[in-house]
């Protein structure tokens, strides 16, 4: 069984104003099969934490380190990463002008695998998935998120997901943006993943919501760029009630306690 | 055959000016004209049509004696394509355009006859013409390409190898006809090449130019389209890709000079490679009998590594109000480095990735060649361009 391992990590962002610290020591470990909701405010370092074990350049890790079944995820390359079996799920898709979704699709399984796919039950599983995800034929032949709605841009994220196969998914805030429909779309989606290929799930959010289709073994909160407190569900439960004011409060270098009922 | 406007010191650019605070002396169409070299000053290099081109590469071109003979060509035939030269004298050189800078009117004193490409019959034809084995000594060469009336084909004129070469290439569109000419440049990586394309569109014609610059240290082509009669159009686009050292450089000029003319001009290039240059200057002039013109031109430039140059230069010239629309665009971009994530993030390789966000961008050009069998070779081009990365 494959597992995810992140240790005390810390990660710099170099911005206009100088070098900010983002992450300070974050440490989890993610089993295959497992769903783990991070939560936490905006600004926490959440979306930093997704990028970094994607690889973006633009994030700096000075400290910790993140394997992948005992192999450092830091040395791999971006595309390495994905090869080995991550995925990342962006909240802001990137737009690829002249490149049509079949075409991408093709590329990046191709990439994955090592060999191209066999083309009949290729085709066959794309034409299923894009159905399963309520994803109209024409979108195949369109360019990769070009004039797609915030809600098309999701669903190609998990359609990625579903025919690259990957072991680790890290979603970052596929739910903001998203009508309750699409919501429920994308989250079958996600489980329908789980359930085909038992890959393990990071799932980043600002809000409860996408917690009622996808349910977490555990959660996180995450404020200032470390986990101040995790949990089963039971967790999101209190977070819907009572929202992040009480992290805020305190002072984030060391994690509050938890008032007495 | 010289203009009747008489040059002037200004057009000559004997006054010195700075370049950035350069008002043009005359509207486009105005511009010093003649077949004789030795009506053009020798080039230094500061005037406007030579301000952006590497001069002392190509000295020999504009100034030095040119080699005048028949050049080495393959011809592919086909039914309703003949080949032929013409006399000097024949009533049919000069009539699509004549010389507006020195290199082209070097070319156009030294060629001793000119090449015909005639093209006849309404079914759909291609010919190709390949010039390659030119060497190293400076030549010159004159084609015209004349499509009879209401006659259709696809001519390709392409470049390989060794060539020092100034030219003259001029098409004549017939009334009704519809006419693509695909001028390709893959030459050797020290080949010169200096090419002035004129056009002169009948009634209701329609030419497709598309101009394809991949090979070659110095390519300069500049089409000049005369939309001449009512309701012709021009399709002009083009497609560059410099490496390292190479400058390629492209000069469109687009006159509507009847009404209901169209003109859509797109060119798109990639450079990479430390010192590829690319040049791109689009005039358009709709004149005065120019009424219900439609117009549009753009330009877009990929910039793939560090210590490139692009330029990219629109001018729209507009003598009357009553026109359907004109417009120009021209964008140059860094390669974007969220795109590559974004793909290699999906376990696509770094070369793999910059090669598909690039053939994405040029694609558009390729796609509208209408030739499967050409565009297949320039995708296959392209990516070799891609692969010496």
């Amino acid at each position: 069984m494959s597992v995810l391992e992140i240790k005390n990590l810390h990660v710099n962002v170099e911005t206009e104003q100088g070098t900010r610290e983002i992450l300070r020591g974050v440490d989890l470990t993610i089993n295959e099969g497992e769903i783990h909701a991070i939560m936490g405010p905006n600004g926490s370092g959440k979306s930093t934490l997704a990028y970094t074990i994607a690889g973006h350049p633009k994030y700096t890790v000075v400290d910790g380190e993140i394997l992948f079944d005992g192999e450092n995820v830091l040395e791999m390359s971006v595309d390495e990463r994905a090869r080995a079996g991550l995925f990342l799920a962006m909240q802001y898709p990137v737009e690829i002008p002249g490149v049509t979704v079949t075409n991408f699709l093709r590329t990046a399984k191709t990439a994955i695998d090592g060999e191209a796919p066999s083309v009949r039950t290729w085709v066959k599983d794309v034409r299923e998935s894009m159905a399963n995800l309520k994803m109209d034929k024409a979108f195949a032949e369109r360019n990769v998120n070009e004039g797609f709605s915030g809600g098309e841009k999701k669903r190609n994220e998990i359609l990625q997901l579903e025919l690259l196969k990957p072991k680790f998914a890290v979603l970052d805030e596929t739910d903001s943006g998203l009508d309750v429909d699409a919501l429920k779309i994308v989250s079958e989606g996600v489980n329908r993943a789980k359930a085909n290929t038992g890959l393990g799930v990071l799932l980043i959010t600002h809000y409860t919501r996408i917690l009622r289709y996808i349910k977490p073994d555990f959660v996180h909160v995450f404020v200032a760029g470390r986990i101040a407190e995790q949990g089963g569900p039971e967790l999101a439960d209190r977070l819907e009630e009572e929202g992040y004011d009480r992290y805020q409060v305190a002072e984030p270098a060391s994690a509050p306690s938890v008032p007495a009922e | 055959m010289t203009s009747t406007a008489m040059p002037t010191a200004e057009q000559h650019g004997l006054v010195a000016h700075s370049d950035g605070a350069f008002v043009p002396v005359q509207t486009r169409s105005e511009r010093f004209r003649s077949t004789n070299v030795d009506d053009f000053e020798p080039v230094n290099g500061r005037e406007h049509e030579w301000k952006l081109s590497p001069v002392a590469a190509f000295a020999d071109l504009t100034s030095g004696e040119l080699d005048g003979s028949r050049l080495a060509i393959e011809t592919t035939d086909a039914p309703g394509v003949t080949y032929s030269y013409l006399a000097r004298d024949d009533a049919r050189i000069g009539s699509a355009g004549i010389p507006e800078e020195r290199a082209s009117a070097n070319a156009w004193s030294s060629f001793g006859e000119a090449l015909l490409v005639s093209v006849t019959g309404e079914d759909e034809k291609t010919a190709v013409v390949t010039r390659s084995g030119l060497g190293d000594a400076p030549r010159a060469a004159h084609t015209v390409i004349e499509a009879a009336p209401n006659s259709r084909a696809l001519v390709v004129l392409e470049g390989a190898g060794a060539a020092r070469l100034s030219e003259n290439v001029e098409i004549i569109v017939g009334d009704g006809a519809s006419l693509t000419v695909v001028s390709l440049q893959e030459w050797d990586d020290e080949a010169v090449h200096l090419s002035s394309q004129f056009a002169r569109l009948g009634r209701d014609s329609f030419l497709k130019h598309i101009v394809v610059s991949l090979g070659g240290k110095v390519v300069r082509v500049n089409p000049s389209t005369h939309l001449a009669e009512q309701g012709a159009d021009i399709e002009a686009l083009g497609l560059y890709f410099a490496d390292a050292g190479q400058h390629l450089e492209q000069q469109v000029y687009v006159h509507h000079d009847a009404p209901h003319t169209k003109s859509r001009v797109t060119y798109k290039g990639a450079l990479q490679g430390s010192g590829a240059r690319t040049v791109w200057v689009g005039d358009v002039l709709i004149g005065q009998k120019a009424t219900g013109t439609d117009s549009y031109e753009q330009n877009r430039n990929l910039v793939l590594t560090d210590g490139t140059r692009a330029d990219s230069v629109p001018n729209l010239e507009i003598e009357t109000g009553d026109i359907e629309g004109a417009g120009h665009a021209s964008a140059t971009g860094r390669f974007d480095d969220e795109q590559l994530f974004y793909l290699m993030s999906r376990g696509i390789r770094e070369d793999e990735a910059r090669r598909l966000v690039v053939r994405g961008f040029l694609t558009e050009i390729v796609q509208k060649i209408g030739s499967p069998e050409l565009e297949a070779r320039l995708t296959a081009a392209v990516e070799a361009e891609l692969q010496g990365s």
